[in-house]
C-alpha cells in the first residue's frame, strides 16, 4: 500500500466529520434567505468556535480513554471570570486573559491529578469536580451580568479583510498552538498509548502519567479559551447551569461524530472540530427549514446515534466472543 | 561454560508470590557473543526469572551485577537504559498506533521539542530491515496486522533499543516458517555483533540449532547448566521432571470398558490458528486430562466447547448427537447440560463486591425462579446444600464474595455451577493460586462427581495435578492434539516428553500441521 492510503485510513473518522459539515453547511447557505455571506459565515463561526474549543478539550481526555464532565463547567467558570478580569486598559486585560487562561490550565490540572495519581474513575471525578467548578461560578456570577473589553471582544468576533471571521482564525492559531505541538510531542503520543493499551504502554517505558496529566491539564485550557469566547460573544458572564451542562454532553456528541473513539488511543482534535461545526450547523438547518425548534434536540440524537452506530461494526468481525467485553 | 567474562550475572534471586515461591536461588550468567538457551516445564520459573532480569518484577533477595557492578531496575525503562531488552511473550504493543510509533515509543527522536516523523520514519525502517520484515509498512496501524506481523514489530521495535542483552520469551510461537527462519538469521547476526542473547522456547530443534548454552529451571532453581549439544533430548527431559510430590490424590476407579457413546465429543475441531483439527471424547465418569505447555489452544478448546468462539470449524456432539453450541447460555442449558469454571476466577467467574449468595446462585436462577421470581426457601436450600458439599468458609452468605481466601472463592465458583447439576464440567486450570488443602478438596469433588456420572475435562498447568486426577491426558501442542496417554502411561516423563514433542518411544505421527 502507498503511503496515501495510510494517511487516508487514519485520518478516516476526520475527513468522514469534515464531509458531514461541508454537506450540512452547503444545504444550509443554499437555503439561506441571504445566503452565502460574510453575515451568514461570520454568526455561524461564532456560534460553531464555542463548541468546536470545548470539543476539542474532551477530545485530549478522551485520547487518554477517560472521560471529563467538568468541561463545561469550566467552560462556565471562566466565562464568569472573564467577566470581571477582562476589562479595562490593555495591560489590564492581557492579564485578565492570562489569568481566565491560567484558571482553566488548573482546573484542568486538578482533574488530572485526581484522576491519576487519586486513582479514581475520570466520570466520578470530574462530576464531583465540575459541581465545584459550577458552583464557584455561581458565587462570582449569582445573576448574569459582568462586563468585558469591547474593543478585544469585537475584534475577535468580527471579520478580518471584511470576509474572514476572527473567531474562525483563532480557532486556526489554538490549533497550531495547542493541538499540533500536543499532538507531536512525546507526551501526546504518551496520551495516545496509555489510551490504546496502558500496559503495552507500560512495559514500553512510556510516560504515561505525565502524558494523562498533559491532557486533563489542556483540556482545561482549552475549555478557558472557549469561556472566554462566550464572553466576547455575549459581553456578559452567566453561571447557567443547563446551558454548562449541554456544552459538556454536546462535547462528548462532537468527539463521537468527529471519528474520535470513546474507548481511547485513536482520533483527532481536528475531527472533532469538524464534528462540534456539523453538531452546531443541525440547529441552522432546521432554521432554514421552518422547523419549530422543537424538533432540535430529537434531530440532533437522531443524528449522534447514527454517527455512533457507525463505529460499532467492528463487533461483528470479533471472534472470540470474550473479546466483546475488553 | 568457557573462560569468558560474563556481562550479566544473577546471584541467589529469590521471588514468591503469596505462598508459592517461583523462583528460589537462582543463578544465571550471560556472556557476550551468545545464545543461552532457557529450558523448564510450566512453572519452573523461567517467566519470573526474565521479568525480574527486565525491571518488570522486584526480586525478594539476591543480586544482579552488570559489567561488574551491582544494579537493580525500578522498571521496564530502567532495564531497557542499562541495555536489557526483554521481547515478551504477551505483545507490548500499543495496537492504536502504527508501526514507526511502536518500534520507537521509549525513546522518540525529537527536533525542537516535537517528535520527528522523518527521522522516525527512517530509524523504524532500518529496523525491520535488520529484523527481516521489510514487507511490513512503517504507516500501517499494529492493530491491523496479523500475530506473526506484530511479532517481527516486536522484535524490530527491541532491537532500534540496541540493546546489550536481548531476551526472547516464546518470541517465535507465533511465526510462520519462513519467518522464523529469518529470525534466526538475525539472531545469528547479533550473535556475531557481541550482543547476548537469552533464548526461552520449548521448540528442542530451534534450541538445538541456535543455542550456545544451555540452563535448565526446575523447582525455580537453575538445576543444570551445559554446553549446547552435549545432551541428548531424553537426559534433557530427565533433568526438567523430578518435582517434588506434595499433593494427596483419591484413587482411580478401574478402568470400566468404555461407553458406546461419549457424554461430549469433538470431531476436528480448528479455529483460527489456535486450534487445528482437534478430535477428541469424553465418556461419562471419566476425568480427561488437557496436558502440555501453556497456551498450545487448551484454554480455546475450552472456549469452543463452551460456545465462547465464532467461526469455528467441525463438529461437537453430545451424547452422540452434534449440536450447535452459540453462546454460554446455551451450552449450560439442560439439554447439553455443561459448565465452565474458568481459570480467572476474578474476572470470568465471581462478581467480586456482590454477596457469596447472589455469586451462588447466579448461574441457576433460572432453575430456582417462576415467572421471573426467585423462590429465596428453593434458593437457599441449594445453597446450603452446596455450602456444606464444598466446605466453603465463610463468615456468612451476605458478605462481598472477594473478601474470601482464594480457595473458598474458587469453590464458590465451582457450587455455582454445580447448582445446575452439570452432566459435563470443562475445568480451566482450576487449582492456581490455591492453597493445597483446597486443592485436595477439589480434587477428591472431581472424583467424587465422576463417580456420580459426570463427564470431567480438565486442564491442568500442573503435570503433578494430570497424573494424579486423570483417567486420560491429550497432550495438545500448537493447537492439535499430539499424544494420547492412557492410565499408567501418565507419567512426568511422558507428560513433558510430548509437551515438548519429543517422541520418544512412539513412533512418529503424522499429524503436524
Amino acid at each position: 500500500m502507498k503511503d496515501w492510503r495510510y494517511w487516508l485510513a487514519e485520518q478516516r473518522g476526520t475527513l468522514l466529520a469534515f464531509g458531514i459539515f461541508v454537506v450540512m453547511f452547503v444545504i444550509y447557505t443554499s437555503n439561506h434567505p441571504a445566503g452565502f455571506t460574510a453575515n451568514v459565515v461570520q454568526t455561524a463561526s461564532n456560534k460553531g468556535v464555542l463548541l468546536a474549543f470545548v470539543a476539542m478539550a474532551q477530545t485530549l481526555v478522551v485520547i487518554t480513554a477517560g472521560i471529563d464532565l467538568s468541561v463545561g463547567m469550566i467552560f462556565t467558570l471562566t466565562n464568569c471570570l472573564a467577566s470581571w478580569l477582562v476589562v479595562g486598559t490593555g495591560i489590564e486585560t492581557a492579564f485578565g486573559v492570562l489569568a481566565v487562561l491560567g484558571t482553566g490550565l488548573l482546573c484542568g490540572a486538578i482533574n488530572g491529578a485526581i484522576v491519576i495519581y487519586g486513582r479514581l474513575q475520570p466520570i466520578v471525578a470530574t462530576i464531583a469536580t465540575g459541581a465545584v467548578y459550577f458552583g464557584i461560578a455561581l458565587l462570582l456570577r449569582p445573576f448574569p451580568g459582568g462586563s468585558v473589553n469591547e474593543g478585544l471582544a469585537d475584534a475577535l468576533t468580527g471579520r478580518l479583510f471584511g470576509f474572514v471571521p476572527a473567531s474562525l482564525v483563532t480557532l486556526l492559531a489554538v490549533v497550531l498552538v495547542v493541538w499540533v505541538p500536543f499532538s507531536r510531542s512525546v507526551l501526546g503520543r504518551a496520551a495516545y498509548a496509555a489510551g490504546s493499551s496502558e500496559m503495552a504502554a507500560y512495559m514500553s517505558g512510556v510516560p504515561i502519567r505525565r502524558g494523562k496529566f498533559a491532557a486533563y491539564a489542556l483540556a482545561g485550557l482549552l475549555a478557558a479559551i472557549g469561556g472566554l469566547f462566550l464572553t466576547f460573544f455575549t459581553y456578559t458572564g452567566d453561571a447557567a447551569y443547563a446551558s454548562g451542562n449541554a456544552y459538556t454532553l454536546f462535547s462528548i456528541a462532537a468527539v463521537v461524530l468527529g471519528g474520535v473513539s470513546l474507548f481511547g488511543g485513536k482520533g483527532s482534535a481536528i475531527g472533532a472540530i469538524f464534528g462540534a461545526l456539523a453538531f452546531r450547523t443541525i440547529g441552522d438547518l432546521l432554521f432554514v427549514f421552518d422547523f419549530d425548534p422543537l424538533w432540535q434536540p430529537l434531530f440532533q440524537g437522531v443524528i449522534l446515534l447514527i454517527a455512533v452506530s457507525l463505529g460499532a461494526f467492528a463487533l461483528f468481525r470479533v471472534r472470540n466472543r470474550l473479546e466483546w467485553f475488553l | 561454560m568457557d573462560g569468558a567474562v560474563p556481562l550479566f550475572r544473577m546471584e541467589g534471586i529469590s521471588k514468591r508470590y503469596g505462598g508459592v515461591r517461583a523462583l528460589e536461588k537462582a543463578e544465571l550468567s550471560v556472556t557476550p557473543g551468545s545464545i543461552h538457551a532457557i529450558l523448564g516445564e510450566n512453572g519452573a520459573g523461567k517467566s519470573t526469572l526474565i521479568k525480574v532480569m527486565a525491571g518488570v518484577v522486584a526480586p525478594d533477595e539476591g543480586r544482579m551485577m552488570l559489567d561488574g557492578s551491582e544494579v537493580t531496575f525500578a522498571s521496564p525503562a530502567a532495564a531497557n537504559q542499562a541495555g536489557i531488552v526483554c521481547i515478551f511473550q504477551e505483545l507490548s504493543l500499543v495496537p492504536e498506533l502504527s508501526v514507526a510509533d511502536n518500534i520507537v515509543i521509549s525513546d522518540p527522536p525529537k527536533r525542537f521539542g516535537m517528535i520527528d516523523r522523518k527521522a522516525q520514519r527512517r530509524i523504524a525502517e532500518e529496523a525491520l530491515a535488520r529484523a527481516g520484515a521489510s514487507d511490513i509498512h512503517p504507516l500501517a496501524l499494529v492493530k491491523d496486522l496479523p500475530l506473526s506481523r506484530r511479532q517481527m514489530v516486536e522484535i524490530a521495535k527491541a532491537l532500534a533499543r540496541k540493546p546489550r542483552i536481548l531476551i526472547l520469551d516464546e518470541a517465535t510461537s507465533a511465526l510462520t516458517a519462513a519467518d522464523v527462519a529469518r529470525v534466526f538469521a538475525v539472531l545469528k547476526r547479533l550473535r556475531s555483533e557481541g550482543l547476548a542473547l537469552l533464548y526461552i522456547s520449548h521448540r528442542m530443534n530451534e534450541i538445538a540449532e541456535l543455542a550456545d548454552q544451555c540452563t535448565v529451571f526446575r523447582n525455580g532453581r537453575n538445576v543444570a547448566s551445559y554446553a549446547a549439544g552435549t545432551k541428548s533430548d531424553n537426559e534433557v527431559v530427565e533433568l526438567m521432571i523430578g518435582r517434588e510430590y506434595s499433593h494427596i490424590f483419591p484413587p482411580k476407579p478401574a478402568r470400566a470398558a468404555a461407553a458406546a457413546t461419549p457424554a461430549l465429543e469433538a470431531r476436528s475441531l480448528s479455529w483460527t490458528d489456535r486450534l487445528h483439527d482437534v478430535s477428541l471424547s469424553v465418556g461419562a465418569g471419566e476425568v480427561v486430562g488437557l496436558g502440555g505447555l501453556d497456551g498450545q489452544g487448551q484454554r480455546e478448546l475450552l472456549l469452543a466447547f463452551f460456545g465462547v468462539l465464532r467461526g469455528l470449524s467441525g463438529q461437537i456432539l453430545i451424547d452422540g448427537r452434534p449440536v450447535a453450541i452459540a453462546s454460554p447460555a446455551a451450552a449450560r442449558d439442560d439439554r447439553i447440560g455443561m459448565a465452565l469454571i474458568p481459570e480467572d476466577r476474578k474476572t470470568e467467574g465471581l462478581m467480586l463486591p456482590m454477596t457469596v449468595r447472589e455469586n451462588l446462585s447466579f448461574a441457576a436462577l433460572d432453575r430456582l425462579s417462576r415467572a421471573g421470581i426467585i423462590d429465596r426457601a428453593a434458593e437457599q436450600r441449594l445453597i446450603d446444600d452446596m455450602v456444606g458439599l464444598l466446605a466453603i468458609k465463610t463468615a456468612g452468605l451476605d458478605i462481598p464474595v472477594g473478601a474470601l481466601s482464594g480457595g473458598n472463592q474458587q469453590k464458590v465458583v465451582i457450587a455455582k455451577w454445580l447448582m445446575r447439576q452439570p452432566r459435563i464440567i470443562l475445568l480451566n486450570d482450576p487449582t492456581r493460586g490455591i492453597d493445597v488443602g483446597t486443592k485436595q478438596e477439589l480434587y477428591q469433588l472431581m472424583r467424587k462427581l465422576a463417580d456420580q456420572g459426570a463427564a470431567i475435562l480438565f486442564y491442568s498447568t500442573d503435570y503433578d495435578e494430570l497424573i494424579g486426577c486423570c483417567d486420560r491426558v491429550l497432550v495438545l501442542y500448537d493447537g492439535a492434539v499430539k499424544r494420547e496417554l492412557v492410565g499408567a502411561e501418565i507419567t512426568e516423563r511422558a507428560l513433558i516428553a510430548s509437551a515438548l514433542n519429543i517422541h520418544e518411544e512412539m513412533p512418529k505421527q503424522g499429524a503436524d500441521a
